[in-house]
């Protein structure tokens, strides 16, 4: 029995140890594993997770660093920044969010519906995330909140910088900004990544147009928080870059006494430099404010400006379609000469009409301007004259002239908004309309009327072209520190330095490298010269708006475009625009350049439903380019930043 | 030949010389693993002496004084009355069953008064010691006779479908496991386990059946823990990375942003180890496991020692579970296991673990206190 049970103890304990080694074998090979995973984790792999584990331990909030600002020619500020108080609450940090906004809604006024608003946002978000809940409080508003403070658990007042437009007169060519929206998020690019909530963007203008560079690199926070989101510590804060500033060629000044001139039409100014393209004014009217749309319009001040019958929110001069009317004969004219279809010295007689094709076609002046000269059908503006001269020339030669000189295509490239215009030739007209030209389509494309459509800007270029000799120019709105002269300033430079030293054209053009738009410049100045006429001799069609006074002399040309043909009976009895309804009245246009000495400066004046050009739009023009001509010494001498390029 | 009737193998040792029975080494891993544990939970508490913290210091220090309870209780009590203290268990686990605490869906507790006890963690020492006793008892020709089966797999059945059914998969699988190792050290042939293996794998989908939504959850997260990343695999994927990004050298003491922002979950019990690596690194994490595989070592060591069948079988299996805890635990931070909520020994908080855990421990040193004294 005993011996049994020690062979029996031996024997069992052989086995146990024999199993146990067995064991033991698996143990190694289990440890194996396990340094392996720790290895591969904690060396291998440990930067991966070390990212990892900092992408859950950090959080970062952006923000918007100040935008870029925007200048006039003499550095004021158009667009800028300004200091703004807002009302910010954390839904972690408020005990009861709903009695904060019942105490607030009496203490800042807020609406019920802001109220709901907010608190569907704030349902919404993470309730560590901040919401903003008033972004422009008034100083007496915030001094209010920060007195009351201690009962407003949550609430956080916070100082901001936002946009400020400092007036209305360039809402139009600067634009505005407003919250960013998910059609922006979708249409540009740059706004994918930015991730700021309730960031402002350009909208319009240059503001949309520059809005990438003027948004500037956004900052930010950021801090520790636990697997909660609940915030630990602030870890680092990086302010981020202010955006890009930019200069205009604008004058702040002009912008404003033009938009103030304007402000009972609706129209448009523009006034170009006709040697560098300088655009130093151009506005729209009516005008909006921009700064509504900073913290968000008002839904009635937005209904508003979209149901106003001028369309205030559209920038006229370079969005405004209009046919260019009489303004055009400026270029009938240039261009018969040019390619030598009429002499200057053409006289037609202008009986009130003429029958041409079975058709009859009015001049503007029932009695007839009698038998007229190019001068004098330019001074006085004889539509018969340019019926005859155009009929003789042909749309596709007119055309090819009046694209030469701008129009038919965008005068700058800043703006997204900016339209085209239409010049017609028989091609276009098959092309869009499907169609053979008609004989009688030429003649009212003559005298600016039929398919032409052009914008102001578009017909202050044109005017610039003419007045400066003839010679191309690229017009500009942004000054560009590497811009360089341009040939045309340049020979400017060379010209007034050396008075009285008169060089040929073809020695202007060869020495400056200019582009000229002319086969002859005669003709050009013939044209300046029956300009002159319109404005300055006893008949002209905007005599009563001249300057008398030589610094200020201008040369002119009136234009109204025709909405609604007159109809016989209309005709006949000699209805004054004043007299039938406002939609129904021709747009007025002026333009001109100055001063006719040593044209400097070319306008372009446009005026919905004005009636006429000399009646409505010159004595606005009149006023303007006495007031960029008053200006013209401080901007010559301020300096414009550009570098002589030697 | 006749020592079964010598005397002086059933002598009381003196106090003194029971002091030097103890394995010391043994003994001094055991405290710096306490020690360390201490320091774990102070760190997991986010630096401070709170609740958990200070209740696990006490509980080590109770505990340690029990494991020199149990270590200086000769043997043969504990092979004498480990059936006894297996019904014991057994009783607590189906009172647990109809009375225990309710927490989380599950019922594992029994209320003692002093302490919230769970009956499972001290299974796991029971069925060790049941099956040690039993197999120390029967001769070798019987182990493989399926009259002998019927007892060991009564033994481990019970305890682990009552304890499943809590339900606690992690420790019903830690019982399974200490007794399978168990019976397979006392020789029961491969084939049996082949057999059963292979019932086990046909009844598996009637089993999973009675699983838990979160228990199969948890399950298929193992399989993918990309899937539900804020569910069921946000703790996997939340403990590697806070061990991986731990690196070589640890982020320090304290240091460990994983745990202290509060990203990683039970990090008082289950996690400690993620937590320790996080802040020890790959080194730290080395010499803790180090100091596991030490202490295994010493226990199997006192096991070769031991020259009882009951002793060697204790020893042996208690090793083996240990190491199983160890790497089951650790396999499980590290996301090569499924979560199934197993505990490291006496890092994690748990009374009811580092109870079972010590008294196992003190019973391997009563095995080496009474090494040369028959067990019969």
């Amino acid at each position: 029995m005993l011996s049994f049970n020690s062979s029996n103890i031996a024997s069992k304990t052989k086995t146990i140890s024999r199993r146990m080694f067995l064991l033991n074998s698996i143990k190694a090979v289990v440890l194996i594993g396990i340094f392996g995973r720790l290895a591969s984790l904690q060396i291998n792999e440990a930067k991966k997770y070390r990212s990892l584990a900092d992408k859950n331990r950090f959080r970062e909030t952006k923000f918007a660093p100040p935008r870029g600002v925007i200048k006039d020619y003499f550095d004021k500020e158009i667009a800028s920044n300004t200091r703004i108080y807002q009302l910010h609450i954390t839904p972690e940090n408020t005990p009861n969010i709903k009695k904060l906004l019942v105490r607030l809604k009496s203490l800042i006024n807020i609406s019920d519906r802001k109220i709901a608003s907010i608190q569907k946002r704030i349902k919404k978000q993470k309730k560590w995330e901040t919401t903003i809940i008033s972004d422009n409080l008034t100083w007496s508003q915030f001094s209010k909140l920060n007195l009351f403070l201690h009962e407003l658990e949550g609430a956080q007042p916070v100082v901001s910088v936002a946009r400020v437009y400092n007036n209305n007169a360039s809402a139009h060519a600067i634009g505005y900004v407003s919250e960013i929206s998910p059609r922006d998020i979708r249409n540009k690019k740059y706004l994918k990544n930015l991730d700021i909530p309730g960031i402002s963007v350009g909208k319009t203008g240059l503001e949309s147009t520059l809005d990438e560079e003027m948004l500037g690199s956004p900052g930010f926070l950021r801090y520790e928080v636990n697997a909660y989101g609940k915030k630990i510590k602030q870890v680092s804060i990086d302010n981020g870059l202010q955006g890009k500033t930019f200069r205009t060629t604008l004058d702040d000044d002009v912008q404003v006494f033009a938009s103030k001139l304007l402000e009972n039409v609706s129209g448009a100014a523009c006034v170009m430099d006709i040697y560098n393209g300088d655009i130093i004014s151009m506005v729209s009217s009516p005008s909006f404010n921009p700064n509504s749309f900073i913290h968000g319009i008002e839904r009635k001040e937005w209904n508003d400006l979209l149901s106003d019958r001028d369309k205030p929110l559209i920038n006229k001069a370079i969005s405004g379609l209009y046919p260019p009317g009489s303004t055009i004969k400026i270029l009938t004219a240039l261009s018969a000469l040019e390619n030598d279809i009429v002499s200057s010295k053409l006289t037609v007689k202008c009986e009130g009409y003429i029958d041409l094709h079975g058709e009859r076609f009015h001049c503007w002046k029932k009695k007839g301007h009698g038998i007229v000269g190019m001068r004098t059908a330019l001074k006085k503006s004889c539509d018969v004259y340019f019926y005859e001269v155009s009929r003789r020339l042909g749309i596709d030669r007119l055309a090819a002239t009046a694209e030469k000189f701008g129009l038919g295509k965008k005068v700058l490239q800043n703006y997204s908004e900016e339209k085209k215009g239409v010049v017609p030739n028989t091609k276009w007209k098959i092309k869009e309309l499907g169609k053979n030209w008609y004989i009688g389509e030429t003649l009212h494309s003559g005298i600016g009327q039929g398919y032409f459509l052009t914008t102001p800007l578009q017909l202050s270029l044109m005017t610039a072209q003419i007045a400066n000799g003839g010679f191309k120019i690229q017009p500009r709105i942004l000054i560009n520190k590497n811009d360089k002269f341009s040939n045309l300033q340049k020979f400017l430079n060379h010209k007034n330095s050396t008075p009285g030293n008169v060089m040929s054209a073809d020695d202007q053009i060869f020495n400056f490298g200019l582009q000229p738009l002319f086969r002859n410049q005669e003709n050009i100045n013939l044209v300046k010269d029956a300009m002159f006429a319109a404005t300055n001799e006893v008949g002209g069609t905007s005599y009563r708006s001249r300057h008398k006074k030589k610094e200020f002399m201008f040369a002119g040309k009136t234009g109204s475009s025709q909405i609604k043909r007159f109809t016989p009976e209309q005709r006949e009895a000699e209805v004054k625009q004043e007299n039938i309804t406002y939609l129904e009245r021709d747009h007025a246009w002026f333009v001109a350049f100055a001063p006719v000495s040593d044209p400097k400066y070319a306008i372009s004046v446009l005026v919905e439903h004005g009636g006429s050009g000399s009646s409505a739009a010159a004595p606005l023009a009149k006023k303007i380019i006495k007031k960029v001509l008053e200006k013209h010494e401080k901007r010559s001498r301020h300096s414009n930043g550009l570098k002589e390029n030697v | 030949m006749y020592s079964r009737h010598n005397t002086t193998f059933i002598r009381t040792f003196s106090l003194k010389e029971k002091f030097f029975n103890l394995d010391l080494i043994l003994l001094f891993s055991i405290l710096l693993l306490g020690v360390i544990s201490i320091f774990a939970q102070y760190s997991s508490s986010g630096g401070s002496f709170d609740y958990y913290s200070k209740s696990h210091a006490l509980r080590f220090g109770i505990f340690f004084i029990l494991f020199l309870g149990v270590a200086f209780t000769p043997i043969n009590f504990w092979h004498s009355t480990s059936f006894f203290i297996f019904l014991i268990l057994v009783f607590l686990l189906l009172f647990v069953k109809f009375y225990g605490i309710q927490s989380q869906g599950s019922r594992r507790w029994v209320n003692l008064y002093i302490i919230n006890l769970q009956p499972s963690e001290l299974m796991k020492i029971g069925v060790i010691l049941f099956l040690s006793n039993y197999y120390h008892k029967i001769s070798e020709g019987d182990v493989n006779k399926v009259r002998f089966l019927l007892y060991p797999i009564i033994a481990i059945l019970a305890p682990f479908i009552l304890v499943l059914s809590q339900p606690d998969l992690g420790t019903a699988i830690l019982i399974l496991l200490s007794g399978v190792v168990v019976t397979w050290l006392a020789g029961v042939r491969w084939k049996i386990f082949a057999y059963l293996s292979f019932a086990a794998i046909v009844f598996a989908p009637i089993a999973i059946s009675f699983l838990k939504p979160y228990q199969k959850s948890r399950i298929l997260t193992f399989l993918d823990p990309d899937s539900d990343p804020l569910g069921a695999g946000y703790q996997i994927i939340q403990s590697k990375i806070a061990i991986g990004s731990g690196g070589l050298f640890g982020k320090g003491f304290l240091n460990g942003s994983q745990a202290y922002l509060n990203f990683l979950p039970e990090k008082h019990t289950d996690f400690i180890f993620t937590l320790f690596s996080e802040e020890f690194g790959f080194i730290g994490s080395v010499l803790m496991i180090f100091l596991y595989f030490l202490i295994t070592y010493r226990i199997i060591k006192i096991g070769n020692e031991t020259r009882s069948i009951f002793g060697k079988l204790y020893c042996y299996g208690f090793a083996n579970a240990f190491f199983i805890y160890v790497a089951v635990n650790m396999s499980m931070v590290l996301g090569l296991l499924p979560i199934v909520g197993a505990p490291l020994p006496i890092l994690s908080y748990g009374g009811s673990s580092m109870l079972a855990i010590m008294l196992g421990l003190g019973i391997v040193m009563s095995c080496n206190v009474y090494k040369n004294s028959a067990v019969g």
